[in-house]
């Protein structure tokens, strides 16, 4: 035990290895409703070298390591399931590189997307890269690792989708890079390679990420949050094709929720419209709410519910607040546009179960290909009743969104699970083979995706 | 079930029908206007129904002191045509549901300041000139106990105000303050207008807070350093429901040094902050709100206004901005008098 603690000492220094109860205790835990497991280790590495060789001592040693970016995916992805060392990413966050001309940028996996996002405005104010919803603490790395999506979702993707280099360190220590940096031409394509795409969406348990590439788009000087309200949630859907059809947005959303009572079985779509000119923007909205969107508005049924509102980088949820004690978790899935109806009525039911007030949101991904669909369940975190109500509405979540042909976004353990059953069993030796492959110890946050 | 107390005979009778022949948004000539009011007061369907851009003008442009625009909104409600979309109407129903605890009732003594919805504009409100002024509705989280519900005038929704108002009377009067001073002149109207126009009992006075400044100021006096600005008001749809008040506005210009800017969108020619417009079902109601604005906007800045100065909390959201891109300061009332004092804003 200590000989792994100096060990770390030695490769990271004294002030950034811990084996103190203390400051594990803050690593047992993170935000959701998952109950603490305790790593007996932290180190927080400067260099992709002193990863490496925390991971050489991992295996080593035979000791599970889980990477942790900001370590706020609520779903206890990045919680020490059997122990060991947690690798802390947040000082491996350098930016390496941007080329404007190309609309790319490199940096270390730690550096959180409040610190891009500062530093494009600062430096390279007419770039900007698909921020997540997520505090600003959020790392690129984490986020990649369970495949997010940000606000520029709708026009381009998921952040997985942007990706144009991956440097790794396999679970066996070796560097490993992915796209064209791979054969030394810079990091501004992952294609035309051939595919290994082994590390995303696996939760860091097949490798740990160091440096990624990712792209960059047009940051347009005059930026509005629009929006437009429904009743009734069955007009979602179509509202949202025929936005994408038109194709002149960035981030579309669509909310409800129970409180504030403003929201209440109502759904708000934001649009997010960006321009350079007062002309284009008025364009823009013209296109949107006189064209589109004007035979609800004459008929109706839908309304627009603000204009030209600021519009904050990160938007952030203030759901947590709604119930006293500050606590929330949300499940995440991918389903097509279609079902936002669906989701929402059944969601709202489980909410109703549990006496949480119902909180539910889609983002459209991509030209309305799908749809990050969650729902958010408050709980007061000095109240084991009220954790208690929402763990079980998370994994009736769960299982819904599989009854619903969806597929669980970021799913914690439980979820993981009842994806993995439901599986084709070739794709499920496959990610065993795999993940044997690339971590013969077993070492790499162990419990995630596990293949039994 | 609270009535209108509207006098039929005397506004078929009118010799003006100022209500809409004045009207800034409907073109009507004198011999229309009588036959849609008339169509109004005998609760038929009329164009003015469906077109009313709910800028509450028509009340004070009345000869005859009737409310005109309180029965369009009656009408509008009880034949089911409100301006707004549905989803519209049910979300701002909703906006109005307390859902924070209780209030709590201080009592106070004398005179307060009642902020109604308006509790995150606390730093409107410092220094001198509020000094000792108890203050009702301080806290966001309960602040929907005390919103005076007058909004929905612009929802086509009088049943709504009319099922609300009392309990937000009692929460007001449970304060037992003698004099209730209104930092919006929404509430103002409510309280002096509205209500006595729907029978529906006020215990408390209520002072405007443009009087209360102008008092205040005459206090301050000395201290006062004439601004030199030059200045537009936004005058806003509920200051059409207590017209006597709107004569300090200047009052209070001139006390502070300020000049007030010549320009056609003024006083009883006011321009609505397009802000009720924007969501409005009638076709081209968006565009319509843009080149409303831009009037306002244009004729503000050809009058060479270098401060736009708001009463409305809901004014200075739509207009704050736009102003502001073009080159026009905008500025509460309140903040506009600490700046005559010396004092500083935040
Ligand atoms: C209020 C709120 C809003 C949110 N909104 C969004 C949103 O809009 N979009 C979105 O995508 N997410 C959202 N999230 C979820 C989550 O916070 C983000 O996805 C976040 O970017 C995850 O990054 P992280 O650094 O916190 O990851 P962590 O939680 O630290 O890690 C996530 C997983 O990746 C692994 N990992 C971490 N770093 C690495 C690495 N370098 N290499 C390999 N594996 C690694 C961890 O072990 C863990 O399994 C939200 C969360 C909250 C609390």
């Amino acid at each position: 035990m200590e000989s792994i603690y100096q060990a770390l000492v030695e490769i990271v220094g004294e002030d950034y290895a811990s084996n103190r109860h203390e400051e594990l205790f803050t690593y047992s835990k993170d935000l959701g409703t998952s109950p603490p497991q305790w790593p007996e280790y932290v180190a927080a590495p400067k260099t992709v070298e002193e990863v490496q060789k925390i991971v050489y001592l991992a295996n080593k040693e035979k000791v599970a390591i889980v990477p942790l970016g900001g370590g706020l995916t609520l779903a206890g992805l990045a919680l020490p399931l059997k122990g060991g060392i947690i690798i802390d990413m947040k000082r491996l966050d350098k930016i390496i590189e941007v080329n404007e001309a190309a609309r790319y940028m490199v940096v270390e996996a730690g550096a959180s997307h409040g610190k891009v996002t500062a530093y494009l405005h600062k430096h390279h104010p007419t770039l900007m890269h698909s921020e997540p919803g997520a505090p600003a603490a959020a790392t690129i790395g984490g986020n990649m690792a369970i495949h997010g999506q940000g606000d520029l979702a709708h026009p381009y993707g998921f952040n997985t989708d942007m990706i144009n280099g991956l440097e790794v360190i396999l679970p066996t220590g070796e560097i490993a890079r992915f796209g064209s940096c791979a054969v030394g031409s810079g990091w501004y394509t992952m294609h035309p390679l051939p595919d290994l795409g082994l590390f995303l969406g696996w939760n860091g348990s097949t490798g740990i990420i160091t440096k990624i590439s990712f792209r960059l788009y047009p940051y347009k000087k005059i930026r509005d949050n629009d929006a437009f309200t429904v009743s009734d949630e069955n007009l979602v859907p179509e509202i949202l094709h025929e936005l994408t059809h038109l194709g002149l947005t960035e981030d579309l959303i669509a909310t409800s929720s129970e409180i504030p009572p403003v929201m209440n079985r109502l759904h708000h779509i934001s649009i997010m419209i960006a321009g350079d000119y007062e002309e284009e923007m008025e364009f823009k909205r013209h296109m949107i709410f006189d064209l589109t969107l004007g035979k609800y508005i004459r008929s109706g049924v839908g309304g627009i519910g603000g204009i030209a509102a600021e519009r904050l980088r990160p938007q952030i949820s203030k759901s947590a607040d709604w119930k006293k004690g500050g606590g929330f978790e949300y499940v995440g899935s991918i389903v097509p546009v279609a079902a936002y109806p669906e989701c929402y009525r059944r969601g709202s039911e489980i909410s109703a179960r549990h006496d949480i007030p119902y909180t539910v949101l889609g983002r459209v991904i991509g030209c309305c290909h799908a749809m990050m669909f969650s729902w958010s369940y408050a709980f007061n975190r000095a109240d084991a009743e009220t954790v208690r109500h929402a763990r079980e509405a998370l994994h009736e979540t769960d299982v819904m969104v599989m009854e619903l042909n969806g597929t669980i976004w970021k799913p914690a353990v439980f979820g993981q699970k009842l994806m993995m059953d439901r599986m084709d069993q070739t794709t499920l030796q496959l990610m065993k083979k795999v993940k044997d492959l690339l971590d013969p110890n077993g070492i790499m946050n162990p419990g995630n995706w596990e293949v039994q | 079930m609270y009535k209108l107390t509207f006098n039929e005979d005397l506004c078929l009778a009118c010799g003006t029908q100022d209500c809409l022949v004045r009207c800034q948004h409907m073109d009507i000539d004198q011999k229309t206007a009588r036959i849609e009011m008339e169509k109004i007061i005998n609760g038929e369907d009329s164009f003015v129904l469906h077109d009313c851009a709910t800028c509450y003008a028509c009340e004070e442009y009345c000869p005859h002191g009737n409310h005109p625009f309180y029965l369009i909104v009656q009408r509008q409600d009880e034949l089911g045509m409100p301006p707004l979309p549905e989803p519209l109407i049910k979300r701002g129903i909703q906006t109005g549901i307390p859902f924070r605890g209780e209030p709590e009732i201080d009592e106070i003594k004398g005179t307060a300041l009642n902020m109604c919805v308006f509790s995150n504009l606390m730093d409107r409100v410092q220094g001198r000139l509020f000094e000792g002024l108890p203050i009702i509705s301080h806290d966001s989280r309960k602040m929907f106990h005390y919103f005076c519900q007058l909004m929905y005038l612009h929802y086509g929704k009088t049943s709504v105000i009319n099922e609300r108002l009392d309990k937000i009377i009692q929460t007001l009067a449970a304060h037992k303050a003698k004099e209730i001073i209104h930092f919006h002149d929404e509430c103002y109207g409510t309280y002096t207008s509205y209500a006595p126009a729907f029978g529906i009992e006020v215990p408390f006075k209520s002072i405007h807070l443009f009087e209360y400044l102008y008092n205040r100021l005459l206090e301050l006096k000395n201290e006062i350093k004439p601004l030199n600005y030059k200045v537009a008001y936004q005058r806003p749809c509920s200051s059409r429901l207590s017209p006597p008040m709107h004569q300090y506005v200047a009052k209070i210009f001139d006390l502070i040094g300020v000049e007030n800017v010549k320009r056609e969108y003024v006083d009883e020619n006011a321009m609505c902050c397009g802000g009720t417009i924007l969501g409005q079902k009638k076709e081209g109601s968006r565009q319509y709100c843009a080149e409303v604005q831009k009037k306002n906007i244009d004729d503000m800045k050809n009058a060479g206004a270098e401060i736009c100065v708001f009463n409305c909390p809901a004014c200075i959201t739509t207009l704050g901005k736009p102003v502001q891109k073009e080159g026009i300061w905008p500025l509460f009332m309140s903040d506009l008098c600490r700046l005559a004092i010396g004092e500083k804003i935040g």
